[in-house]
């Protein structure tokens, strides 16, 4: 009995070690793989889950508004959608495709041919960028796979008035011209970045943890004044239209801050539609062209006899037989103007004298005191394509060189350069950086003529507007303005052009306490009228009757009759 | 096995009953607590495409707004509809204090 059970029990314990043994095993293998999965390769399994779950999402940041410097909008970004398809998961044979073809005016054929040859994408664009009533319109029909996705876009609301200034951006957002590429790093926004976890049937449902923040651009100031703006861009249309001149430029500058007010070219362009665009539309003349400002830098020159110590006002000096030969060159007068005051030079606009004057200055002096005036050197505005302009070198210097230079030949400049040397008339000598961005305080100038000297040629400069001057046509009722005339004759290939002339005016007012400088340049104008008083001279009266009373500036030049003192 | 008997075991192994109900709580509040989750979720999603919707909105009425008063119309208006005209010179009085 017992060898028995001896018997039985050891077969019964060989069975049950091995049940043990399997069970064991078990346990061990199913251990190994827990700490497997738990312990030692954790990531795999997560990482698998999220690639089926989670999705990080764009957050689309938006461009910084170009604003006036009253905070009118020059240039925003709004929202706009672009309507996107997953051809694997779009029914092309869908009743409502056709449907979805007509609200987005395309062809459903096609839609269904593109869909079938990106039958391995996951994302193709159907159309970009769609008015948000056709969003709509797409968000109604509800088909499966044709989803929408937010971008910006970039309205610019005064279209023409102001595109010069502004620029534009290309379909990406990115600044292609004008202020849209100098300021582009501070208006784009940076895109964030957000976790989102996902349901099988592409809905999210959870996340939201923001990976990377959105920076959305931010807003710029400009110096313009848009009021201001829109009155030059009026009155200058009008005049290139009227003389029909092949280009335009206007500038209005304040001349205590040195901030560009206004600035117009014709022609313009309007940047909301640019298909087939020209360069000579969308280019900012007045920054990036060149001209010879001709008689406008005639109080340069007196400004430079003034300091030298040599002329004041009222010296005379004899322009007789209003000829002048130079080098074998003749220098000529309009007519004889006879013995003539310095002042009298700047009424008439005397080649004679002007020359005169530079030609018994040195010529260094001369160099220094036009360089002085900001010609031939950056205007501190950074303004893409800008044009530094030209002054020779007074070491080449002939004396026929010095002799033009006295009434603006042979040196080039740009309107806003002639603009800044006017602001120097008219700031009592201080040369200051011009900004088109909106300035708290004025930036640090730089004396270059005293006070005086500046205000003796600002005083013989209102002579021009006066009866017997250039420029009556100038004349802005109730204010007084110093100003001067050019009627250049355009360079052309070996010399000058015949009968092609520029005509300019730049002015300062009131000039008694200078608050605004403008400089006019119409090129080209056809017809008997090409003189800078009577073609660019008006289109100054226009805008600074305008500006005087937009801007609220006291009359300097009131008849008794219209003086009231207020009772106390 | 008897009422009384089933107290009797329960009570020796207590700790374990507190756990057992410990545990069905914390379950429920994992439950609970998800639920809020998505709903809060739910919401959040509402309120930003609200955001985005009402930005989308504000930027079109600003540029409706700087249509309407964009200088030229404003001129137009003040001329023809409010027959304003620009003072001429003779019209304009200094006062000095």
């Amino acid at each position: 009995m017992s060898r028995k059970s001896k018997a039985v029990n050891s077969v019964g314990v060989w069975r049950i070690n091995v049940v043990r043994l399997v069970f064991l095993s078990l346990v061990l293998g199913l251990g190994w793989r827990l700490t497997d999965i738990q312990v030692l390769n954790p990531d795999f399994l997560r990482n698998q889950g999220d690639a089926r779950h989670v999705r990080k999402v764009p957050v689309a940041a938006h461009r910084g508004m170009i604003l006036d410097r009253h905070g009118e909008p020059l240039a925003i970004s709004t929202p706009v959608h672009s309507v996107w398809v997953n051809p694997q998961e779009i029914n092309v044979d869908s009743v409502k495709l056709p449907k979805l073809a007509k609200v987005l005016h395309l062809n459903a054929k096609k839609i269904k041919n593109k869909i079938n040859s990106n039958q391995n994408r996951e994302f193709i664009y159907l159309k970009r960028r769609v008015a948000p009533e056709t969003a709509n319109k797409v968000k109604q029909l509800n088909i499966a796979g044709v989803a929408l996705q937010r971008e910006y876009k970039r309205f610019y609301p005064t279209g023409e008035v102001v595109a010069h200034i502004v620029g534009f951006t290309n379909v990406d957002d990115i600044g292609q011209e004008g202020l849209e590429l100098t300021h582009d790093s501070v208006l784009t926004g940076v895109p964030g970045l957000k976790r989102m976890i996902r349901d099988s049937r592409g809905n999210y449902v959870g996340g939201g943890e923001q990976l990377k923040e959105t920076k959305h651009g931010q807003n710029i100031s400009l110096s313009i004044d848009l009021r201001l703006q829109y009155l030059t861009y009026q009155a200058l249309k009008a005049s290139v239209q009227k003389y029909n001149a092949r280009s335009g430029s206007a500038v209005i500058l304040d001349i205590k801050t040195g901030e560009v007010l206004a600035m117009v070219n014709q022609p313009s362009f309007n940047p909301n539609s640019r298909r087939g665009l020209r360069n000579s539309e969308y280019r900012n003349r007045a920054v990036t062209d060149l001209f010879e400002p001709g008689s406008t830098v005639k109080p340069f020159t007196v400004a430079s006899g003034l300091k030298s110590g040599k002329y004041t006002p009222s010296t005379i000096i004899d322009t007789r037989p209003g000829t002048l030969r130079v080098s074998g060159h003749t220098i000529k007068d309009f007519r004889n103007y006879g013995q003539i005051s310095v002042s009298t030079l700047i009424q008439k606009s005397s080649n004679v004298a002007a020359s005169k004057i530079a030609l018994s200055l040195k010529p260094e002096q001369l160099w220094q005191d036009f360089s002085a005036f900001g010609l031939a050197e950056p205007t501190g505005a950074y303004f893409p394509g800008e044009a530094m302009g030209h002054l020779p070198d007074p070491q080449k210097w002939r004396k026929l060189d010095r002799a033009t230079l006295a009434y603006g030949y042979g040196v080039s400049s740009s309107a806003l350069q002639l603009a800044r040397g006017y602001m120097v008339l008219a700031n009592g000598g201080i040369l200051r950086p011009v900004s088109f961005v909106k300035v708290d305080k004025p930036a640090q100038g730089r004396r270059v003529f005293s006070q005086d000297d500046m205000k003796q040629v600002l005083t013989m400069m209102e002579r021009v507007v006066q009866p017997g001057g250039t420029a009556q046509k100038a004349a802005v009722e109730n204010y007084t303005v110093a100003g001067k005339t050019g009627t250049v004759k355009k360079a052309a290939s070996g010399g000058y052009a015949d009968k092609q002339y520029l005509s300019l005016f730049a002015g300062v007012i009131p000039a008694t306490q200078p608050r605004l400088a403008m400089v006019v340049m119409i090129d080209d104008p056809q017809g008997k009228e090409y003189y800078g008083g009577l073609v660019a001279a008006p289109v100054f009266s226009e805008v600074m009757t305008g500006a005087m009373r937009l801007l609220n500036i006291t009359p300097d030049d009131l008849p008794m009759t219209q003086m009231r003192v207020a009772r106390k | 096995m008897s009422f009384s008997s089933l107290i009797e075991h329960l009570r020796m192994h207590l700790s374990v009953v507190l756990l057992i109900v410990l545990i069905i709580a914390s379950s429920i509040a994992v439950i609970y607590t998800k639920h809020i989750g998505r709903s809060e979720f739910v919401a959040l999603q509402k309120l930003d495409r609200q955001r985005d919707n009402f930005n989308e909105e504000w930027s079109r009425l600003l540029l409706e707004q700087s249509t309407w008063a964009s200088p030229g119309r404003i001129e137009q208006q003040a001329r023809l509809r409010l027959n304003m005209i620009v003072p001429t010179a003779d019209m304009v009085v200094v006062v000095k204090p």
